[in-house]
Protein backbone atom coordinates (compact mmCIF):
# COMPACT_ATOMS: atom_id res chain seq x y z
CA UNK A 1 0.00 0.00 0.00
CA UNK A 2 1.18 3.52 -0.74
CA UNK A 3 1.91 6.37 1.85
CA UNK A 4 -1.04 7.83 0.21
CA UNK A 5 -3.53 5.23 0.28
CA UNK A 6 -2.75 4.37 3.72
CA UNK A 7 -3.32 7.85 4.93
CA UNK A 8 -6.98 7.60 3.02
CA UNK A 9 -7.85 4.85 5.09
CA UNK A 10 -6.22 5.93 8.34
CA UNK A 11 -8.86 9.25 7.40
CA UNK A 12 -11.59 7.08 6.03
CA UNK A 13 -11.51 4.68 9.90
CA UNK A 14 -11.05 7.97 11.61
CA UNK A 15 -13.93 9.95 10.39
CA UNK A 16 -16.18 6.89 11.52
CA UNK A 17 -15.50 7.35 15.57
CA UNK A 18 -15.29 11.21 15.03
CA UNK A 19 -17.05 12.42 12.17
CA UNK A 20 -15.83 15.90 12.68
CA UNK A 21 -12.50 14.92 12.69
CA UNK A 22 -9.86 17.92 10.30
CA UNK A 23 -7.15 15.18 9.82
CA UNK A 24 -5.51 18.22 7.47
CA UNK A 25 -4.69 20.37 10.69
CA UNK A 26 -2.97 17.30 12.81
CA UNK A 27 1.11 16.85 12.45
CA UNK A 28 2.17 13.28 11.51
CA UNK A 29 3.90 12.78 14.90
CA UNK A 30 0.72 14.32 17.14
CA UNK A 31 -0.79 12.09 19.01
CA UNK A 32 -4.14 11.36 17.42
CA UNK A 33 -5.90 10.74 20.63
CA UNK A 34 -5.27 14.30 21.97
CA UNK A 35 -5.42 16.06 18.60
CA UNK A 36 -8.97 14.62 17.83
CA UNK A 37 -10.73 14.07 21.51
CA UNK A 38 -10.62 10.35 21.22
CA UNK A 39 -11.13 7.91 24.12
CA UNK A 40 -9.87 4.55 25.36
CA UNK A 41 -13.16 3.00 23.50
CA UNK A 42 -12.61 5.44 20.11
CA UNK A 43 -9.40 4.84 19.55
CA UNK A 44 -10.30 0.71 19.65
CA UNK A 45 -13.05 1.38 17.39
CA UNK A 46 -10.33 3.27 15.55
CA UNK A 47 -7.88 0.19 15.26
CA UNK A 48 -10.84 -2.01 14.53
CA UNK A 49 -12.22 -0.07 11.62
CA UNK A 50 -8.38 -0.25 10.20
CA UNK A 51 -7.86 -3.91 10.97
CA UNK A 52 -11.14 -5.03 9.09
CA UNK A 53 -10.12 -2.26 6.02
CA UNK A 54 -6.85 -3.35 5.50
CA UNK A 55 -7.47 -7.68 6.11
CA UNK A 56 -4.03 -6.72 9.00
CA UNK A 57 -4.50 -8.22 12.08
CA UNK A 58 -3.79 -5.31 15.01
CA UNK A 59 -2.16 -7.13 17.80
CA UNK A 60 -2.41 -5.23 21.44
CA UNK A 61 1.24 -4.08 21.10
CA UNK A 62 0.19 -2.50 17.49
CA UNK A 63 -2.68 -0.81 19.39
CA UNK A 64 -0.51 0.33 21.55
CA UNK A 65 1.58 2.06 18.35
CA UNK A 66 -0.99 3.35 16.41
CA UNK A 67 -1.00 6.73 17.97
CA UNK A 68 -0.15 9.15 15.24
CA UNK A 69 -0.57 8.98 11.13
CA UNK A 70 2.97 8.47 10.59
CA UNK A 71 2.94 5.15 12.71
CA UNK A 72 -0.46 4.19 10.69
CA UNK A 73 1.28 4.59 7.62
CA UNK A 74 4.32 2.48 8.93
CA UNK A 75 2.00 -0.43 9.58
CA UNK A 76 -0.50 -0.07 7.09
CA UNK A 77 2.32 0.06 4.80
CA UNK A 78 2.94 -4.03 5.67
CA UNK A 79 -0.71 -4.50 3.63
CA UNK A 80 0.71 -5.45 -0.11
CA UNK B 1 -43.12 11.46 30.56
CA UNK B 2 -40.90 9.19 32.34
CA UNK B 3 -37.89 10.69 33.62
CA UNK B 4 -34.61 9.83 31.73
CA UNK B 5 -32.26 10.80 34.14
CA UNK B 6 -31.80 13.48 37.54
CA UNK B 7 -31.06 16.33 35.07
CA UNK B 8 -34.63 15.93 33.22
CA UNK B 9 -37.78 18.28 34.10
CA UNK B 10 -39.40 18.10 30.80
CA UNK B 11 -39.09 16.32 27.90
CA UNK B 12 -40.38 16.34 23.93
CA UNK B 13 -41.71 13.58 22.06
CA UNK B 14 -40.18 13.61 18.45
CA UNK B 15 -42.27 10.87 16.82
CA UNK B 16 -44.32 8.62 18.32
CA UNK B 17 -43.35 4.18 16.50
CA UNK B 18 -47.57 3.39 17.33
CA UNK B 19 -50.79 4.39 16.50
CA UNK B 20 -54.41 4.38 18.12
CA UNK B 21 -55.36 0.43 17.91
CA UNK B 22 -51.73 -0.84 17.79
CA UNK B 23 -51.33 -3.97 20.32
CA UNK B 24 -48.10 -2.77 22.57
CA UNK B 25 -46.06 -5.29 25.22
CA UNK B 26 -44.08 -4.31 28.01
CA UNK B 27 -40.98 -3.04 27.24
CA UNK B 28 -41.57 -2.55 23.53
CA UNK B 29 -40.50 1.02 22.22
CA UNK B 30 -43.24 3.24 21.23
CA UNK B 31 -41.83 7.25 21.15
CA UNK B 32 -38.82 8.99 20.78
CA UNK B 33 -38.27 11.18 23.48
CA UNK B 34 -36.00 14.29 23.08
CA UNK B 35 -34.89 15.49 26.27
CA UNK B 36 -32.42 18.40 26.94
CA UNK B 37 -29.41 15.77 26.14
CA UNK B 38 -30.48 13.37 23.69
CA UNK B 39 -32.84 11.62 21.94
CA UNK B 40 -33.87 8.96 23.64
CA UNK B 41 -36.45 5.08 23.10
CA UNK B 42 -38.85 5.28 25.11
CA UNK B 43 -40.33 2.09 26.07
CA UNK B 44 -43.73 1.50 26.94
CA UNK B 45 -44.72 0.49 31.21
CA UNK B 46 -47.64 -1.99 30.08
CA UNK B 47 -49.29 -4.43 27.88
CA UNK B 48 -52.49 -3.64 25.64
CA UNK B 49 -53.81 -1.54 22.89
CA UNK B 50 -53.01 1.96 22.55
CA UNK B 51 -55.92 4.18 22.51
CA UNK B 52 -55.26 7.73 22.20
CA UNK B 53 -52.25 9.81 21.88
CA UNK B 54 -52.45 12.34 24.18
CA UNK B 55 -49.05 14.59 23.60
CA UNK B 56 -48.03 15.41 20.19
CA UNK B 57 -45.04 15.56 18.56
CA UNK B 58 -43.11 18.58 19.07
CA UNK B 59 -44.88 19.43 22.34
CA UNK B 60 -43.00 19.66 25.80
CA UNK B 61 -44.30 18.71 28.64
CA UNK B 62 -43.57 18.11 32.22
CA UNK B 63 -41.73 14.80 33.76
CA UNK B 64 -45.36 12.78 34.89
CA UNK B 65 -47.34 13.70 32.12
CA UNK B 66 -49.77 11.00 30.62
CA UNK B 67 -48.53 10.70 26.31
CA UNK B 68 -50.80 8.29 25.70
CA UNK B 69 -53.48 5.38 27.33
CA UNK B 70 -53.64 1.98 27.09
CA UNK B 71 -56.21 -0.27 26.83
CA UNK B 72 -56.60 -3.54 28.22
CA UNK B 73 -57.53 -6.50 25.86
CA UNK B 74 -61.07 -6.61 26.64
CA UNK B 75 -61.52 -2.40 25.69
CA UNK B 76 -62.33 -1.77 29.76
CA UNK B 77 -60.06 -0.09 31.05
CA UNK B 78 -57.59 3.08 29.97
CA UNK B 79 -54.52 3.08 32.18
CA UNK B 80 -51.99 6.15 31.06
CA UNK B 81 -49.19 5.83 29.95
CA UNK B 82 -46.20 6.21 30.79
CA UNK B 83 -46.90 7.69 33.98
CA UNK B 84 -45.62 8.37 37.29
CA UNK B 85 -47.97 7.44 39.69
CA UNK B 86 -50.12 11.01 41.14
CA UNK B 87 -49.51 12.41 37.85
CA UNK B 88 -52.43 14.98 37.50
CA UNK B 89 -54.84 13.55 34.50
CA UNK B 90 -54.40 15.06 30.92
CA UNK B 91 -56.84 17.82 29.47
CA UNK B 92 -58.40 16.21 26.42
CA UNK B 93 -55.86 16.63 23.25
CA UNK B 94 -57.45 19.30 20.82
CA UNK B 95 -56.30 18.26 18.09
CA UNK B 96 -56.45 14.93 16.25
CA UNK B 97 -54.12 13.10 16.07
CA UNK B 98 -51.82 12.66 13.04
CA UNK B 99 -51.26 9.57 11.21
CA UNK B 100 -48.07 8.68 13.02
CA UNK B 101 -45.40 7.35 10.65
CA UNK B 102 -44.51 3.62 11.72
CA UNK B 103 -40.97 3.94 12.21
CA UNK B 104 -39.32 0.04 13.59
CA UNK B 105 -36.75 -0.21 15.68
CA UNK B 106 -33.75 -0.30 14.96
CA UNK B 107 -32.82 -3.88 12.97
CA UNK B 108 -31.31 -5.07 9.73
CA UNK B 109 -35.09 -6.10 8.40
CA UNK B 110 -36.78 -3.93 9.33
CA UNK B 111 -34.83 -0.86 8.39
CA UNK B 112 -34.78 -2.81 4.64
CA UNK B 113 -38.53 -2.39 5.28
CA UNK B 114 -38.72 0.95 6.61
CA UNK B 115 -36.76 1.99 3.15
CA UNK B 116 -38.93 -0.22 1.26
CA UNK B 117 -41.89 1.84 2.59
CA UNK B 118 -39.87 5.24 1.72
CA UNK B 119 -39.02 4.14 -1.76
CA UNK B 120 -35.00 4.69 -0.43
CA UNK B 121 -32.86 2.45 -2.39
CA UNK B 122 -30.34 1.49 0.16
CA UNK B 123 -27.40 0.92 -1.78
CA UNK B 124 -27.53 4.66 -2.18
CA UNK B 125 -27.33 5.37 1.75
CA UNK B 126 -24.12 5.66 3.85
CA UNK B 127 -24.56 4.14 7.25
CA UNK B 128 -23.67 6.16 9.82
CA UNK B 129 -23.87 3.59 12.75
CA UNK B 130 -20.75 2.15 13.91
CA UNK B 131 -19.20 -0.50 11.13
CA UNK B 132 -21.16 1.63 8.37
CA UNK B 133 -24.32 -0.35 9.36
CA UNK B 134 -27.55 1.95 8.06
CA UNK B 135 -30.01 3.13 10.51
CA UNK B 136 -33.62 4.43 10.21
CA UNK B 137 -32.25 7.69 10.49
CA UNK B 138 -29.92 7.34 7.53
CA UNK B 139 -33.23 6.32 5.93
CA UNK B 140 -35.14 8.86 6.66
CA UNK B 141 -32.43 11.30 5.78
CA UNK B 142 -32.06 9.95 2.13
CA UNK B 143 -36.06 9.50 1.88
CA UNK B 144 -36.19 13.47 2.38
CA UNK B 145 -34.72 16.36 0.25
CA UNK B 146 -30.82 16.98 1.56
CA UNK B 147 -31.04 19.94 3.88
CA UNK B 148 -31.11 20.12 8.13
CA UNK B 149 -34.29 22.24 8.00
CA UNK B 150 -36.42 19.48 8.88
CA UNK B 151 -36.80 18.00 12.46
CA UNK B 152 -33.20 19.77 13.90
CA UNK B 153 -32.98 17.29 17.16
CA UNK B 154 -31.93 14.35 14.17
CA UNK B 155 -29.86 16.56 12.54
CA UNK B 156 -26.15 16.08 13.22
CA UNK B 157 -23.92 19.26 12.76
CA UNK B 158 -20.27 19.53 13.99
CA UNK B 159 -18.98 21.00 16.48
CA UNK B 160 -16.49 22.37 14.46
CA UNK B 161 -19.03 23.32 11.88
CA UNK B 162 -21.02 24.61 14.72
CA UNK B 163 -18.72 27.15 15.88
CA UNK B 164 -17.58 28.12 12.39
CA UNK B 165 -21.44 28.24 11.24
CA UNK B 166 -21.58 30.61 14.41
CA UNK B 167 -18.26 33.07 13.82
CA UNK B 168 -19.17 33.05 9.99
CA UNK B 169 -22.85 33.75 11.07
CA UNK B 170 -24.22 31.50 9.03
CA UNK B 171 -27.59 30.11 9.49
CA UNK B 172 -27.13 26.55 9.81
CA UNK B 173 -30.24 25.66 8.92
CA UNK B 174 -29.53 26.84 5.36
CA UNK B 175 -26.26 24.53 4.93
CA UNK B 176 -26.22 21.88 2.72
CA UNK B 177 -25.49 18.31 4.62
CA UNK B 178 -23.61 16.18 1.74
CA UNK B 179 -24.88 13.01 3.81
CA UNK B 180 -26.90 14.02 6.82
CA UNK B 181 -23.92 15.24 8.39
CA UNK B 182 -22.89 19.10 8.33
CA UNK B 183 -19.47 19.31 8.43
CA UNK B 184 -16.92 22.29 8.31
CA UNK B 185 -16.86 22.23 4.29
CA UNK B 186 -20.55 22.27 4.26
CA UNK B 187 -21.18 25.59 6.51
CA UNK B 188 -18.06 27.34 4.13
CA UNK B 189 -19.85 26.46 1.49
CA UNK B 190 -22.84 28.71 2.20
CA UNK B 191 -22.64 32.24 1.68
CA UNK B 192 -23.01 34.17 5.07
CA UNK B 193 -26.32 36.48 4.92
CA UNK B 194 -25.30 38.93 7.55
CA UNK B 195 -28.61 40.20 9.79
CA UNK B 196 -28.43 42.81 11.58
CA UNK B 197 -29.01 42.76 15.16
CA UNK B 198 -31.96 39.18 14.45
CA UNK B 199 -30.70 36.33 15.80
CA UNK B 200 -30.26 33.11 13.49
CA UNK B 201 -33.22 31.25 13.04
CA UNK B 202 -34.29 28.51 15.76
CA UNK B 203 -31.87 26.02 15.43
CA UNK B 204 -32.08 23.26 18.69
CA UNK B 205 -28.76 23.71 20.72
CA UNK B 206 -28.05 20.81 21.91
CA UNK B 207 -24.95 22.14 23.49
CA UNK B 208 -26.43 24.84 24.96
CA UNK B 209 -29.27 22.71 26.31
CA UNK B 210 -26.81 19.99 27.87
CA UNK B 211 -25.33 22.47 29.91
CA UNK B 212 -28.12 23.81 31.08
CA UNK B 213 -29.58 20.27 32.30
CA UNK B 214 -25.75 19.64 33.89
CA UNK B 215 -25.49 23.08 35.61
CA UNK B 216 -28.96 22.28 37.52
CA UNK B 217 -28.51 19.06 38.54
CA UNK B 218 -24.65 19.65 39.65
CA UNK B 219 -26.09 22.88 41.39
CA UNK B 220 -28.42 21.24 43.36
CA UNK B 221 -25.49 18.32 44.40
CA UNK B 222 -23.61 21.19 45.66
CA UNK B 223 -26.55 22.81 47.38
CA UNK B 224 -27.90 19.87 49.19
CA UNK B 225 -25.22 17.26 49.86
CA UNK B 226 -22.16 17.62 52.07
CA UNK B 227 -19.60 15.59 50.19
CA UNK B 228 -17.00 14.61 51.76
CA UNK B 229 -13.51 13.02 49.82
CA UNK B 230 -11.11 10.18 49.91
CA UNK B 231 -8.83 8.79 47.51
CA UNK B 232 -6.52 6.05 47.30
CA UNK B 233 -3.89 4.80 44.59
CA UNK B 234 -3.75 1.27 43.43
CA UNK B 235 -1.65 -1.31 41.68
CA UNK B 236 -2.66 -2.28 38.54
CA UNK B 237 -0.43 -4.66 37.58
CA UNK B 238 -2.30 -7.91 38.80
CA UNK B 239 -5.54 -6.95 36.91
CA UNK B 240 -3.44 -5.47 33.83
CA UNK B 241 -1.33 -8.97 33.59
CA UNK B 242 -5.28 -10.99 33.45
CA UNK B 243 -6.49 -8.07 30.82
CA UNK B 244 -3.62 -9.12 28.47
CA UNK B 245 -4.00 -12.95 29.01
CA UNK B 246 -7.69 -12.48 28.24
CA UNK B 247 -6.79 -10.13 25.40
CA UNK B 248 -4.53 -12.41 23.51
CA UNK B 249 -7.57 -14.66 22.23
CA UNK B 250 -9.72 -11.46 21.38
CA UNK B 251 -10.02 -10.21 17.94
CA UNK B 252 -9.29 -6.37 18.29
CA UNK B 253 -12.81 -4.85 18.77
CA UNK B 254 -13.53 -7.55 21.61
CA UNK B 255 -10.37 -6.49 24.16
CA UNK B 256 -11.15 -5.97 27.16
CA UNK B 257 -9.65 -2.02 28.68
CA UNK B 258 -9.21 -1.44 32.06
CA UNK B 259 -11.84 0.48 32.24
CA UNK B 260 -14.14 -3.00 32.29
CA UNK B 261 -12.15 -4.66 35.44
CA UNK B 262 -12.43 -1.16 37.21
CA UNK B 263 -16.41 -0.82 36.66
CA UNK B 264 -16.47 -4.18 37.96
CA UNK B 265 -14.45 -3.42 41.03
CA UNK B 266 -16.84 -0.23 41.40
CA UNK B 267 -20.03 -2.12 41.02
CA UNK B 268 -18.56 -5.15 43.27
CA UNK B 269 -17.53 -2.80 45.74
CA UNK B 270 -20.80 -1.07 46.01
CA UNK B 271 -22.94 -4.08 46.73
CA UNK B 272 -20.11 -5.31 49.25
CA UNK B 273 -20.74 -1.52 51.09
CA UNK B 274 -24.90 -1.00 50.42
CA UNK B 275 -24.86 1.98 52.86
CA UNK B 276 -23.25 3.98 49.00
CA UNK B 277 -25.39 2.34 46.92
CA UNK B 278 -28.87 3.92 46.87
CA UNK B 279 -30.36 7.00 46.99
CA UNK B 280 -31.37 9.85 49.74
CA UNK B 281 -34.94 11.06 50.34
CA UNK B 282 -37.09 12.95 52.41
CA UNK B 283 -37.07 9.47 54.57
CA UNK B 284 -33.43 9.69 54.68
CA UNK B 285 -31.29 6.27 52.84
CA UNK B 286 -32.87 4.26 50.71
CA UNK B 287 -30.69 1.21 49.81
CA UNK B 288 -30.63 0.04 45.92
CA UNK B 289 -31.98 -3.39 45.45
CA UNK B 290 -29.22 -4.43 43.50
CA UNK B 291 -25.88 -2.17 41.73
CA UNK B 292 -27.39 0.36 38.52
CA UNK B 293 -23.38 1.12 37.90
CA UNK B 294 -23.95 4.79 36.01
CA UNK B 295 -21.17 5.40 33.42
CA UNK B 296 -20.83 9.07 32.63
CA UNK B 297 -20.17 9.41 29.34
CA UNK B 298 -18.46 12.76 27.59
CA UNK B 299 -19.79 13.39 24.61
CA UNK B 300 -18.02 14.60 21.76
CA UNK B 301 -18.74 18.56 21.15
CA UNK B 302 -19.49 18.54 25.05
CA UNK B 303 -21.52 17.61 27.87
CA UNK B 304 -22.14 14.56 29.72
CA UNK B 305 -24.30 11.36 29.62
CA UNK B 306 -24.97 8.42 32.20
CA UNK B 307 -26.20 5.29 30.82
CA UNK B 308 -26.62 2.55 33.40
CA UNK B 309 -25.09 -0.77 33.38
CA UNK B 310 -28.10 -2.72 35.35
CA UNK B 311 -27.00 -5.95 37.37
CA UNK B 312 -23.51 -4.82 36.60
CA UNK B 313 -21.95 -6.63 39.31
CA UNK B 314 -22.72 -10.18 37.30
CA UNK B 315 -20.94 -9.23 34.31
CA UNK B 316 -17.98 -11.13 33.76
CA UNK B 317 -14.83 -8.66 32.29
CA UNK B 318 -15.37 -9.26 28.23
CA UNK B 319 -19.29 -9.07 29.13
CA UNK B 320 -19.21 -5.28 31.30
CA UNK B 321 -16.58 -4.62 28.28
CA UNK B 322 -19.22 -5.36 25.41
CA UNK B 323 -21.25 -3.61 27.58
CA UNK B 324 -19.56 -0.07 28.22
CA UNK B 325 -18.48 -0.59 24.08
CA UNK B 326 -22.48 -0.56 23.55
CA UNK B 327 -23.25 2.08 26.09
CA UNK B 328 -21.03 4.68 25.13
CA UNK B 329 -20.90 4.23 21.39
CA UNK B 330 -24.93 4.36 21.74
CA UNK B 331 -24.86 7.40 24.05
CA UNK B 332 -22.81 9.44 21.26
CA UNK B 333 -25.22 7.97 18.31
CA UNK B 334 -28.32 9.48 20.55
CA UNK B 335 -29.71 5.75 20.49
CA UNK B 336 -30.10 4.99 24.01
CA UNK B 337 -33.60 3.48 25.70
CA UNK B 338 -35.34 5.60 28.60
CA UNK B 339 -34.75 1.96 31.03
CA UNK B 340 -31.15 2.85 30.29
CA UNK B 341 -30.72 6.08 31.54
CA UNK B 342 -32.92 5.82 34.96
CA UNK B 343 -32.51 4.76 38.42
CA UNK B 344 -28.71 4.29 38.75
CA UNK B 345 -27.44 3.78 42.49
CA UNK B 346 -24.23 4.76 42.24
CA UNK B 347 -21.95 6.91 39.40
CA UNK B 348 -18.50 6.05 38.03
CA UNK B 349 -16.69 8.95 36.64
CA UNK B 350 -13.54 7.47 34.19
CA UNK B 351 -12.16 10.72 33.52
CA UNK B 352 -8.48 9.09 33.72
CA UNK B 353 -9.33 8.21 29.89
CA UNK B 354 -8.40 11.72 29.25
CA UNK B 355 -5.57 12.08 30.60
CA UNK B 356 -6.07 13.27 34.25
CA UNK B 357 -4.30 11.05 37.12
CA UNK B 358 -7.18 11.61 39.55
CA UNK B 359 -10.89 12.92 39.63
CA UNK B 360 -13.26 14.08 42.57
CA UNK B 361 -16.47 14.23 41.15
CA UNK B 362 -19.89 15.63 42.28
CA UNK B 363 -22.35 13.32 43.31
CA UNK B 364 -25.63 12.81 41.07
CA UNK B 365 -28.56 13.21 43.65
CA UNK B 366 -30.52 11.14 44.54
CA UNK B 367 -27.43 9.26 44.83
CA UNK B 368 -25.08 9.64 47.54
CA UNK B 369 -22.02 8.72 45.90
CA UNK B 370 -19.32 8.91 43.07
CA UNK B 371 -16.65 7.53 42.40
CA UNK B 372 -13.79 9.11 40.04
CA UNK B 373 -11.34 7.04 38.32
CA UNK B 374 -7.90 8.43 36.97
CA UNK B 375 -5.36 7.64 34.17
CA UNK B 376 -3.18 4.43 34.59
CA UNK B 377 0.00 5.61 34.78
CA UNK B 378 3.64 4.06 35.40
CA UNK B 379 4.79 5.21 39.00
CA UNK B 380 7.53 4.39 41.34
CA UNK B 381 5.94 1.61 43.53
CA UNK B 382 7.08 -0.09 46.82
CA UNK B 383 6.85 -3.44 47.47
CA UNK B 384 7.93 -5.88 49.83
CA UNK B 385 11.07 -3.15 50.32
CA UNK B 386 12.18 -2.89 46.83
CA UNK B 387 11.10 0.26 44.62
CA UNK B 388 10.11 -0.68 40.86
CA UNK B 389 7.91 0.33 38.58
CA UNK B 390 4.07 -0.94 38.48
CA UNK B 391 1.08 0.76 36.53
CA UNK B 392 -1.21 2.27 39.10
CA UNK B 393 -4.53 4.01 39.48
CA UNK B 394 -5.57 6.61 41.06
CA UNK B 395 -9.62 6.15 42.65
CA UNK B 396 -11.70 8.21 44.56
CA UNK B 397 -14.84 8.65 45.87
CA UNK B 398 -17.06 11.29 46.64
CA UNK B 399 -19.66 10.67 48.99
CA UNK B 400 -22.65 12.62 51.60
CA UNK B 401 -21.91 13.16 54.47
CA UNK B 402 -25.73 12.31 55.55
CA UNK B 403 -25.87 8.96 54.72
CA UNK B 404 -22.43 7.84 55.80
CA UNK B 405 -19.12 8.95 57.20
CA UNK B 406 -15.39 8.47 56.16
CA UNK B 407 -14.93 5.20 57.69
CA UNK B 408 -17.41 3.56 55.49
CA UNK B 409 -15.83 5.14 52.15
CA UNK B 410 -12.55 4.24 53.22
CA UNK B 411 -14.15 0.24 53.41
CA UNK B 412 -14.96 1.08 50.15
CA UNK B 413 -12.23 2.01 48.91
CA UNK B 414 -10.28 -0.21 50.34
CA UNK B 415 -12.43 -3.29 48.76
CA UNK B 416 -12.03 -1.66 45.31
CA UNK B 417 -8.31 -2.16 46.03
CA UNK B 418 -8.58 -5.99 47.23
CA UNK B 419 -10.78 -6.82 43.69
CA UNK B 420 -8.62 -4.97 41.57
CA UNK B 421 -4.90 -6.41 43.45
CA UNK B 422 -6.28 -10.21 44.25
CA UNK B 423 -5.01 -12.60 41.70
CA UNK B 424 -8.19 -14.42 41.34
CA UNK B 425 -10.31 -11.37 40.66
CA UNK B 426 -10.35 -10.15 37.02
Amino acid sequence: MTPDEAREMIQAALLTVAPDAELGDVAPDADLREELDLDSIDFQAYAAELSKRSGLPVTEDDQRKLTTLAAGVTFLSRAS
Amino acid sequence: MPSLGADMDEGTVIEWLVKPGDTVARGDVVAVVDTSKAAVDVECFDSGVIEDILVQPGKAVPVGTPLATIGTADGATAKPVPVKPAAPAPAAPSAPAPSPKPRPPVAGPLVRKQAAELGVDLTGVRGTGRGGAITRADVQRAARPRTVTESPPRAKVTPYARRLAKELGVDLAQVVARDGIVRAADVRAVKPVPQAGKPAAPVVDRTATTRQATAKLMARSKREIPHYYLSTTIDMSVALARLAELNRDLPVERRVLPVAPLLRACARAAEKVPQLNGFWNSEGFEPGEVVRLGMAVSLRGGGLIVPVIANATDLGPVEMMDRVRDLVTRARSGRLRGSELTEATITVTNLGDRGVESVFGVIHPPQVALVGVGKVLERPWAVDGLLGVRPVVTVTLSADHRATDGHTGARYLEIVEKLLTTPEEP
